[in-house]
């Protein structure tokens, strides 16, 4: 189903630098993307996931931030690039797209000029050739009446058209790697359809492998292959996407998926995961480091230093605490997951 | 007697341009709805961005002028209130935001942020207030030492649960919460609608609860307005809406929903192509030559479309 590794994350550590001291927000994080692949990143709020994506795009500033591992992206070590050798890759073999367009679009450009101009630095085309692309690129991602909109300036277009124009900037130059970071979460249902329907067919014809982070499930399950759950900068499970919905081990996971309002949820209680996700300077460093949140749970059920370890072929889970997982009793059963 | 009844509302903002900025146009962004929301229920309104939800809510609660139309709470017709008249009633209707990050003030404490309240409409002496305070912030779930702190002291759902131990100080009768989850992830998102319920029950609260997310929408609310242009398209009981849509757009909109089963993915897009080539096709049967909505029409007791 899918091609050879693009991208591959070994042994990662971002670590920001608080008061002189240095807290990792991804932890040893090792993750591998093939062409034509669309990988899931989930996990609570503050987990590390915006920090691994800037990491892979070299996006964060090298005097407050320090990274460890290596980031191969086709054969090459993306960290021990310059800043402008870095500027060749990105933008055109690694394309980005994050939660608010209008961050992304500079308001004083019209449309057509900003997806001319992500061209300039990469491609070489007469301005005749840019023009014509730039239409092309507009009518692909869905935006009706393209020569008109050329003219336009963002803040004419509505939120939706806005994140198409993203997406169009993003693609200009045919990368083979696409960084997604809570592409629709600024979206209504129904866009948010549109603009997973359009990153789903510009990865088949693309062959373009993809980074989808979101806390989404729903979206999730709609457009990955494989998903890797993150908690307080570990991945704590790693499995394609069916595996992940069906039989989720890590008590995280289950937990997550639990939270989902669904048909049968109605007039009931939803679960809740008990305390609060710990912030960098307080986040235990050693140990299972979901252990205060399933206190339930008996401490000598967690590793001393729990691994992510392949409990099935393709299926990777930390600690072993899994395996002694149970919701409290005063919980309506576990059904694993929340099927609308 | 309904508890609170919308009647014919409408709210257009005028669009000024030209020299001497006169009006030169209208945004109509209410454009005649008629609801009702019982004592104690949950009423939904869902509806695309744009739509006029938000314009809806803060005309009820007389933050914005409504342009035409009645707004009846328990028998009187609050549009025709001056605002000295209208200021008791603004105790019985309080409002919870979206986002609990910008929706409370950075430099004050949350003592200062939730007894703003009581401060404008009740004289207490400090000690009472801050007993008041303290009363209301335990009943949220934080610990009354909390009061002390300030808002970036806390998480996402902890925040929004200072919002709304603030919406409760004056005993309000209705809550708007626009959008009160849609900010925060989904364990947190768990929490505080598990606790809006609790204090539904607790305090006899009716909600109109503003929402896009459809399934946050089906697990809180006992009736549903689907909203698109400032107008209705359809309204129903949950059961009605999720089980029996008739509207195009309301269908459009339940097959966008995600569909959390990754097993489900092909019949979910097939559904979704299947919806909008229906739309497509079928579209002047809902919409009439302007493209406005119908109005909506009585398809059973509780169970209304926007069919010609
Ligand atoms: N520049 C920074 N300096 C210090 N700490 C930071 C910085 N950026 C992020 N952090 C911290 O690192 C952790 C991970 O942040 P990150 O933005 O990656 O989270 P996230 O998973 O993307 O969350 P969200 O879902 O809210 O976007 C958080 O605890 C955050 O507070
Ligand atoms: N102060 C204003 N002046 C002019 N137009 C406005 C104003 N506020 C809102 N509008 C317009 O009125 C319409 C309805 O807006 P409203 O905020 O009520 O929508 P909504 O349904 O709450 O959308 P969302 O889901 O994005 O919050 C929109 O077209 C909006 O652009
Ligand atoms: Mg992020
Ligand atoms: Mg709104």
């Amino acid at each position: 189903m899918t091609g050879k590794p693009i991208l591959e994350i070994d042994h990662l550590r971002v670590s920001f630098r608080i008061q002189d001291q240095y807290y990792a927000a991804v932890d040893d994080v090792s993750l591998t993307v093939n062409e034509d692949e669309v990988v899931a990143i989930v996990g609570e709020s503050g987990c590390g996931k915006s920090a691994l994506a800037l990491a892979v795009m070299g996006l964060h500033p090298p005097q407050k931030t320090k990274l460890e591992g290596s980031i191969i992206f086709k054969g090459t070590n993306l960290l021990s690039l310059s800043t402008s050798q870095l500027n060749k890759i990105r933008g055109k073999d690694i394309g980005m797209i994050f939660q608010d367009p209008l961050t992304a679009l500079n308001p004083l450009m019209t449309i057509g000029r900003q997806i001319e101009e992500s061209m300039d630095y990469h491609m070489k085309l007469s301005s005749m050739e840019k023009r014509q692309r730039t239409l092309e690129l507009l009518k692909r991602v869905g935006i009706p009446n393209p020569e008109k909109t050329y003219h336009r300036y963002p803040h004419e277009l509505s939120g939706g058209m806005r994140q198409r124009v993203v997406i169009a900037i993003a693609i200009a130059c045919e990368p083979s790697l696409i960084i997604a970071d809570e592409p629709t979460t600024a979206l209504d249902v129904t866009i948010q359809a549109q603009i997973m329907g359009l990153l789903k067919e510009l990865q088949q014809q693309m062959k373009t492998g993809i980074i989808l982070i979101t806390h989404d499930l729903g979206v999730v399950a709609e457009m990955a292959d494989r998903v890797a759950v993150m908690y307080a900068g570990e991945i704590v499970e790693l499995a394609d996407v069916e595996t992940l919905f069906h039989h989720p081990l890590h008590p995280y996971t289950r937990s997550l998926l639990h939270s989902i309002p669904s048909a049968q949820t109605r007039k009931e209680k939803l679960h809740v995961i008990q305390g609060i996700v710990p912030s960098l300077q307080k986040m235990p460093r050693t140990g299972c480091r979901f252990q205060s949140r399933i206190s339930w749970i008996d401490e000598s059920k967690h590793e001393p230093n729990p691994i992510l370890r392949e409990v099935e072929p393709g299926h990777w889970v930390r600690c072993t605490c899994y395996q002694h997982f149970y919701f409290p009793h005063d919980h309506i059963g576990d059904v694993g997951y929340g099927i609308s | 007697m309904a508890f609170l009844k919308v009647n014919h509302l409408k709210v257009y903002y005028p669009v000024r341009g030209g020299f001497f900025r006169r009006i030169v146009d209208y945004v109509k962004a209410v454009d005649d709805i008629s609801f009702e929301l019982r004592q104690g229920e949950t009423y939904g309104l869902v509806g695309e961005s744009g739509c006029g939800k938000t314009t809806t809510g803060r005309t009820i609660i007389g933050l914005i002028k409504a342009t035409a139309g009645e707004i009846v709470l328990e028998g009187t017709d609050l549009t025709k209130l001056s605002r000295r008249q209208f200021y008791p009633y603004r105790k019985d209707i309080q409002m919870i935001f979206q986002d609990p990050y910008s929706s409370l003030n950075p430099r004050k404490r949350v003592l200062d942020i939730v007894a703003e309240p009581i401060r404008n409409f009740e004289k207490l002496s400090p000690q009472e207030e801050k007993r008041k305070v303290q009363y209301f912030i335990e009943r949220v779930g934080l610990n009354p030492e909390s009061i002390y702190k300030y808002p970036h002291e806390f998480s996402g759902g902890q925040r929004q649960r200072i919002g709304i131990a603030r919406a409760l100080t004056l005993n309000p009768k209705l809550i708007i919460a626009d959008e009160p989850v849609s900010a925060l992830d989904v364990s947190v998102q768990a929490q505080v609608l598990n606790f809006m319920k609790e204090i539904q029950e607790e305090f006899q609260l009716t909600y109109l609860f503003i929402s896009h997310d459809l399934g946050i929408i089906r697990h809180m609310c006992d009736r549903i307005g689907i909203m698109y242009r400032g107008r209705f398209v359809e309204e129903g009981t949950c059961e009605e809406i999720f089980r029996n849509p008739q509207h195009i757009y309301t269908k459009r909109l339940l097959s966008a929903i995600p569909n959390a089963d990754p097993r489900q993915r092909r019949q979910q897009f097939h559904l979704r192509e299947e919806v909008e080539r229906e739309y497509k096709q079928s579209y002047h049967r809902y919409f009439d030559d302007d493209g406005r909505v119908y109005p909506l029409k009585k398809i059973s007791e509780t169970h209304s479309v926007a069919i010609p």
